[in-house]
């Protein structure tokens, strides 16, 4: 059955199933991936993303489905004939092979013309800066470099998808954050579709266009960096991304569907700002969740609408910003304050929530109401 | 003594005599004697003549060392009514070593890379048998193996030994490589498959540059135990096929005329020879490749 929807996609995949034995790691999953596109598999290990990726690599068989790369059906296609360059978490250098062999490995098993090899790792060393490590062995190579030399072996066989496999995950934080940027630089250089694996959420938000949040082998949410941020589809989405990560309390919706509130411990808020994703009604039990950065503190004792009275109860600085950790009745509320604002434990402040950039979830579904 | 205090800084002291120390490097001068009079023995008394032998001390060396006893051994010495000396045998034993040592190391690198690679749907069962392979004695499969070669046709022959050899070799040493080639990581494997490489080529041009140490070790496991097996080339062999350890064993224990202990020790030096050397050559990378793995680098 020829699918029409596949032409315009790079990389498509229909009710891709993985499992083994009775274990179900990817569950009938599907995926479009338009051409050009920076896509990233976000979850926490186990949720199935790099089985996915090495399903899309032709690493692993996949149980069930399908997978189109550039319109063709390439499910029982080897890796190399897909059309996917791919980079590896442990770099997977050759160790006992130069730089200059190792960029060139795939494309002298594939018996291309020594020129057009030459040419090919000449301009794919320019692109990463490696020109002047070419007759270096790995070993003699540190970690950034590795992946550099990682990357360019994708680069050289003039792939249509690059696969990353949490490929910045062994390096030292500020390495990882270089060549972060790097990779954000070469894609758009470049322009190709790009699949990247990572559990990290800052990798993701700076990355990604757009972020597929996996949990158990199925995908949760696929949406641009932002919706994702701002109006999570679900309570696990919500608290998976954002660090430091969001407030949930527990509160219950009341008032007429007219005029809908929330009443947040012994304290009533007005839910005027919120846009609902669907009716609602009075009566049910949500969870309210807020990020830190919107929650406002307000000096002295709480008064006036909508501001709740809390007690300080430690303060972490971070430089740029502040976070101060507080008590509203039993619940723990962490809020972002600049860090020129002090405050003391055992403080007695308000608290104002911006209804409007907040969420609520149906404590059952655990779905964004 | 100075009645001052020394305060502590930097490194502390060594204190040659502490009776821990002692411990240690008596245990270690112990057993360097225990292994290395013997050698001395061997070497100083091949060196004499059979008058210092007799008259003699055994631990005192001669003034005029002779290798005419080396000679002897090599070239002339008699077990029966064979007087050509052991190097006919030796050359068996190499006859012997070689093919064993290149074949069964080279099959065995092929199954544990593909056991471990290229799982088929009964490679589990497989390698357990083959485990439990490398645990059955022996002697058990003499018998069968007798029988197995008289009907192949090699019973008696230098090829009943080195198939028996290279058989018997392939349990342990493909348990060894597919061990290693699981040590390695599998991203490599991955990323030679993206690239293209099928299942020879990964093995050839990057699995095999990367098992160096593994094959130094399989290549002295196998060098040793070849050269030095007994069993095997007394069964197998034939008289006229011999291998160097049956022929020393041969000269020892044949009793005709004067005992000549200068040439006995000649040829035992140099039916050792050859471990030996391999030891000398390989220790280092020996040592190196047993510590592989232990740490990763």
């Amino acid at each position: 059955m020829a699918d029409v929807s596949t032409k315009a996609n790079s990389v498509s995949i229909q009710g891709l199933a993985q499992s083994y034995g009775s274990l179900q790691v990817l569950k009938e999953l599907s995926l479009d991936i338009p051409e050009g596109e920076f896509l990233v598999l976000l979850g926490p290990s186990g949720c199935g993303k790099s089985t996915l990726l090495n399903c899309i690599a032709g690493l692993l068989e996949p149980t069930q489905g399908k997978i189109f790369i550039k319109g063709k059906n390439v499910t029982w296609e080897e890796p190399s004939q897909r059309g996917i360059g791919m980079v590896f978490q442990s770099y997977a250098l050759y160790p006992q092979m130069t730089v200059e062999r190792n960029l060139s490995f795939g494309l002298r098993v594939a018996g291309m013309a020594k020129d057009e090899i030459d040419s090919r790792v000449k301009r794919a060393s320019e692109i990463l800066q490696i020109e002047p490590l070419l007759a270096r062995k790995p070993m003699q190579l540190s970690g950034g470099q590795r992946q550099r030399v990682a990357i360019g072996r994708a680069l050289v066989r003039d792939v249509d998808v690059f696969l990353f496999d949490e490929p910045l995950s062994n390096l030292d934080a500020k390495l990882r954050a270089e060549l972060r940027v790097e990779i954000k630089r070469l894609h758009q250089r470049l322009g190709n579709t790009m699949i990247y694996v990572t559990h990290d959420q800052i990798e993701a938000l700076t990355l990604a266009d757009r972020i597929a949040v996996m949990k158990a082998g199925t995908i949760q949410q696929l949406d641009d960096p932002l919706t994702i941020y701002n109006k999570p589809k679900n309570r696990y989405v919500a608290g998976f991304i954002g660090s430091p990560s969001m407030n949930f309390l527990k509160a219950k919706i009341t008032g007429t569907a007219k005029a809908l509130g929330l009443e947040l411990g012994a304290n009533k808020l007005s839910l005027s700002g919120y846009k609902f994703a669907g009716v609602v009604a009075a009566n049910t039990d949500v969870e309210f969740g807020a990020r830190p950065e919107h929650i406002e503190i307000i000096r002295g004792a709480a008064k006036g609408k909508d501001v709740f009275p809390a007690v300080v109860e430690l303060v972490e600085p971070m430089g740029s910003d502040s976070l101060v950790w507080l008590e509203m009745g039993d619940q723990k509320i962490s809020a972002r304050v600049e860090s020129s604002a002090h405050y003391k434990p055992r403080e007695k402040v308000g608290l104002k929530f911006r209804v409007e950039q907040a969420s609520l979830f149906d404590v059952q579904s655990g779905d964004r109401l | 003594m100075s009645t001052q205090a020394i305060e502590p800084s930097g490194p502390k002291p060594p204190n040659w005599f502490e009776w821990e120390r002692m411990v240690v490097y008596g245990f270690l001068f112990l057993t360097a004697a225990y292994f290395l009079v013997p050698l001395y023995i061997v070497i100083i008394t091949s060196l004499k003549n059979l008058d210092e032998i007799a008259n003699g001390n055994i631990f005192i060396p001669t003034l005029n060392p002779s290798l005419h006893a080396w000679y002897r051994a090599w070239f002339e010495v008699c077990t029966g009514l064979d007087c050509r000396g052991i190097h006919p045998n030796f050359m068996n034993s190499v006859y012997i070593t070689v093919p064993s040592v290149v074949v069964s190391i080279a099959v065995a690198i092929t199954t544990g890379y593909a056991l471990n690679n290229w799982p088929f749907r009964f490679s589990e069962g497989f390698f357990t048998i083959l485990i439990i392979g490398s645990f059955v004695p022996y002697q058990v499969m003499l018998y069968p193996m007798v029988l197995l070669t008289k009907n192949l046709g090699i019973y008696s022959t230098l090829y009943a030994v080195i198939f028996v050899h290279t058989v018997f070799g392939l349990p342990i040493l493909t348990l060894l490589f597919r061990n290693y080639f699981a040590s390695l990581p599998v991203e490599l494997f991955k990323a030679a498959r993206v690239d293209g490489a099928g299942f020879w080529r990964i093995l050839l041009q990057v699995f095999l540059p990367m098992s160096l140490p593994m094959l130094t070790v399989a290549v002295i496991l196998q060098v040793t135990g070849i050269w030095n097996d007994f069993l095997f080339g007394v069964v197998f062999a034939g008289p006229q096929n011999y291998p160097m350890t049956v022929k020393l064993n041969n000269i020892f224990t044949s009793t005709m005329g004067v005992k000549e202990y200068n040439v006995e020790m000649a040829a035992t030096l140099l039916t050792g020879s050859v471990p030996l050397a391999i030891y000398f050559l390989s220790g280092r990378y020996f040592v190196r490749s047993i510590a592989a793995g232990a740490v990763k680098g």
